[in-house]
């Protein structure tokens, strides 16, 4: 109970939800939080304590081994007085005292595990979430549990998703209105995608929707208004699938799930279709790798945007989505921003879902700009997919162009993009769906973009659609970028650099060399002590992108879904298994 | 001249037909006692079949047998988890570094029963003898010799060099 009087922390990680509807439950006001909403999106921390002048003066403060050797994609959670670790599958979670001169385990946490669930997953997990004086967290093997953060003890945990369909757990549940909202995993092994949300006190279900198949069953009914008159058809999900494709046709929602409150509407991308050989799939394959947007009580979809329809490099559109208000083009406008894999940066209205921009943040010949009025891309047909065939340089390379958390600041007006800049070679083989296998029938070989870093974070002006500057990186950026009040812009590398720029101007003010590589997301906290930290999860577990990672042969090219090539440049140093770094000023 | 040259190589394929034992189809009595494989109780290794020692080890080091392995790794989704042989979400087979060793029988078990962390069983899907080809496939990309009788050439992408010459010799895994 502790927990519900002592909300002192300011929590920054985008997965942490902050709801209106339950203001007794939770003493942090808007106000308090600087006016930053957790649930955007947008990883911006409202703290100001470190800024450009002091941001060299930063030490390491605590460094906290997890015991895994995996790939730690998450977010630390700050909540009250501790702050929460959620390790690789098979996961264990921490509770650190922040009160204590260093933290200090205060509980530990660990599931029972489905150890098949091992090798139905690519990369990593979401972080914990906090809500009223719970806190939630998903696991890779597709359970959902509800702990009391005081104590460890579970109130509740249900099995969400089902391994044995190819299903897995691999983002945070975000909670929304006194429910907790999730989606699955799964498109590289047939698995179709859905949300889902339960109860937030007792876990029970309440409404679940699908990416494929009848509109019954994806929530498309009266209230849905698609920007895009021939998404007003009837079963879309089942016509632009050759018979009964869409059963196991993909479009999971791993990706962030953003909550709109004064809206009502939730806000999630959906994932590739399976298999990844376009050649049998023919059709539009809706709803998957696309934007929807759904009322928060019932579920229903009010819009969808098609990103990559019949989408023939398997990119999905479950990267990057942030909720922004600003000024667009004459006059302020609630926008949707959404830095996808296929290399643009989509500005939608989110009333509607109409997009504004999307222009391309990296090199793409994939595509040849796009069209406003039809909403999407032109395609190159020199660059098309074929069964049998294999298709040299396409730019960019599965799995994208970004997938990990970008970055908004209000103050800057500047969003700031982690960036993978690989281009692909893509062999399509006629594959056949068998449960529990993966369901790709491609062969990848990724090689760095021609005359580019395989790397940046690019500081991008949305209003001006271009990138103002950019930070090269010699390997791809797998981790998420945070933004702060005091003009900073952190992130971490995938050889193993924890750095601070000037959100302005992109300059390198700061770095950390860690012992290994980062692809998690950092977040900041105001201390019980009033001084604010900066906090990201390190360890790489090997060759991004695989589960295996430390047991992969790069002598294969496709290894690791084609990124062996690419990262043979890895420094073997970056891999010293995870560790939860906290800095400060001293 | 040319004649001549025609008739030369037609003896020479049909020498090449006989170069190799090839059992097209195995009585279903053999094919029964092709699963009795005796296992150690760590599941782990353990000892081949009676008949497989009788016939002689048919599946280590036959081209024929190899190239059908080969083959049935792409069609039962093999390549989608392990890729060629690099490794994915499953790890690498041809790194020469084993999680459950790297003898026959315990290669074969791992593909028949699956393995605890994520490698699903294929009892139900293929049968014992599709087991063991693939098992002397995978045995021989994870040998630490090149073998004359791997496949020395790929119908489709290059990802690799050939498995005929290239010997497993990759640094344990998560070391430089
Ligand atoms: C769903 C992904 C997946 C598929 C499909 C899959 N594997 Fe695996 N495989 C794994 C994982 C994960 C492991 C590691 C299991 C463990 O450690 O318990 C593994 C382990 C193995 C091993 C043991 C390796 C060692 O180091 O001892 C062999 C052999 C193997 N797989 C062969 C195959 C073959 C042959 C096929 C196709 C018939 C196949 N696998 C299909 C994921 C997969």
């Amino acid at each position: 109970m502790a927990v519900m009087r002592i909300l002192a922390a300011l929590i920054t990680a985008a997965s942490v939800l902050w709801s209106v509807s339950q203001p007794a439950r939770s003493e942090v006001t808007p106000a308090e939080q600087g006016g930053a909403r957790p649930g955007d999106g947008n990883h911006f921390s409202p703290l100001d304590q470190l800024t450009p002048a002091n941001a060299s003066h930063l030490k390491l403060y605590a460094a906290f081994p997890t015991g895994s050797r995996g790939a730690h994609s998450g977010a630390p959670l700050v909540m009250g007085n501790m702050l929460v670790v959620l390790t690789p599958f098979p996961h264990v979670l921490y509770a650190l005292d922040l009160r204590k001169a260093k933290p200090e385990v205060a509980w530990r946490y660990e599931p029972a595990s489905r150890g098949m669930a091992a090798g139905l997953t690519c990369c990593g997990t979401g972080g914990p979430v906090s809500y009223g004086n719970h806190l939630y967290f998903n696991t890779v093997d597709g359970r959902t549990i509800a702990l009391d953060p005081a104590s460890g003890a579970v109130l509740w945990d249900v099995q969400a998703a089902d391994p044995a369909l190819g299903e897995t757990l691999t983002g945070a549940p975000v909670i929304a209105r006194g429910q907790v909202v999730l989606g699955n995993a799964g498109d590289d092994f047939g698995a179709r995608g859905w949300i889902t949300a339960r109860s937030a006190t007792t876990g029970a279900a309440l409404w679940k929707h699908y990416s494929t198949g009848p509109d019954a069953e994806v929530g498309i009914g009266p209230g849905f208004a698609p920007p895009y008159p021939t998404d007003r058809a009837v079963d879309r999900g089942i016509t632009t699938w050759p018979p009964s494709a869409w059963q196991h046709g993909g479009g999971g929602v791993s990706g962030p799930i953003l909550w709109d409150a004064s809206a009502g509407l939730l806000f999630h991308g959906t994932g590739h279709p399976a298999p990844w050989n376009p050649d049998q799939r023919n059709g539009d394959n809706r709803w998957t790798s696309g934007l929807f947007a759904r009322d928060v009580t019932t579920g229903e979809a009010r819009w969808f945007v098609p990103v990559n329809p019949h989408d023939l490099y398997a990119l999905g559109s479950t990267s990057a989505l942030l909720l922004v208000e600003r000024d667009w083009r004459g006059g302020p406008a609630p926008l949707l921003i959404h830095p996808d894999g296929n290399g643009h940066v989509y500005v939608l209205d989110r009333r509607t879902g109409k997009v504004l921009s999307a222009e391309p943040f990296i090199p793409v010949n994939a595509t040849k700009g796009f069209d406003l009025a039809a909403g999407a891309l032109v395609r190159d047909p020199a660059k098309a997919i074929r069964s049998g065939a294999t298709t040299r340089g396409i730019c960019p390379a599965r799995p994208g162009a970004t997938g990990a958390g970008a970055a908004y600041s209000p103050r800057t007006g500047l969003l700031y993009i982690p960036v993978r800049r690989a281009c692909m070679d893509m062999e399509a083989r006629d594959t056949t769906f068998m449960p529990g296998t993966a369901f790709t029938g491609g062969n990848l070989r990724l090689s760095p973009a021609p005359g580019l870093s395989a790397g940046a974070l690019v500081g991008w002006d949305i209003a001006a659609g271009h990138a103002v500057w950019e930070q090269a990186e010699p390997l791809p950026v797998e981790g998420g970028a945070l933004a702060t009040a005091g003009g900073l812009v952190f992130y971490g590398t995938t050889d193993g650099f924890f750095k601070a720029l000037d959100a302005g101007n992109g300059v390198e003010l700061w770095h950390f060399r860690g012992s290994s590589g980062i692809v998690g997301q950092p977040i900041s906290y105001l201390g019980p002590d009033g001084r604010q930290y900066v906090a990201v999860l390190a360890g790489l577990g090997g060759v991004p992108g695989s589960a295996s990672g430390r047991e992969i042969d790069m002598r294969d090219a496709t290894a690791a879904n084609g990124q062996a090539q690419a990262l043979r440049a890895l420094p073997p140093r970056a891999d010293g298994g995870g560790m939860l770094y906290i800095f400060a000023l001293p | 001249m040319t004649a001549l040259r025609c008739a030369a190589l037609v003896v020479l394929a049909l020498a090449g037909c006989k170069q190799e034992e090839r059992a097209m189809r195995l009585d279903p009595p053999i094919a029964e006692a092709m699963d009795a494989v005796a296992l150690m109780p760590d599941g782990i290794g353990g000892r081949p079949p009676e008949v497989h020692v009788a016939m002689g080890n048919p599946y280590r080091g036959n081209a024929y047998q190899i190239s059908q392995g080969k083959r049935l790794y792409e069609w039962f989704n093999c390549r989608g988890c392990h890729a060629d042989g690099g490794g994915g979400s499953g790890p690498a087979l041809m790194d020469g570094w084993w999680r459950y060793g790297p003898d026959l029988v315990s290669i074969y078990v791992s593909i028949r029963d699956g393995r605890p962390n994520g490698m699903p069983p294929f009892r139900d899907r293929l049968t014992p003898e599709q087991i063991w080809q693939l098992t002397g496939y995978i045995q021989m990309m994870g040998a630490y010799s090149a073998s004359a009788a791997a496949p020395g050439r790929n119908d489709r992408m290059f990802s690799r060099p050939s498995e005929n010459r290239a010997p497993a010799a990759a640094p344990a895994p998560g070391q430089p």
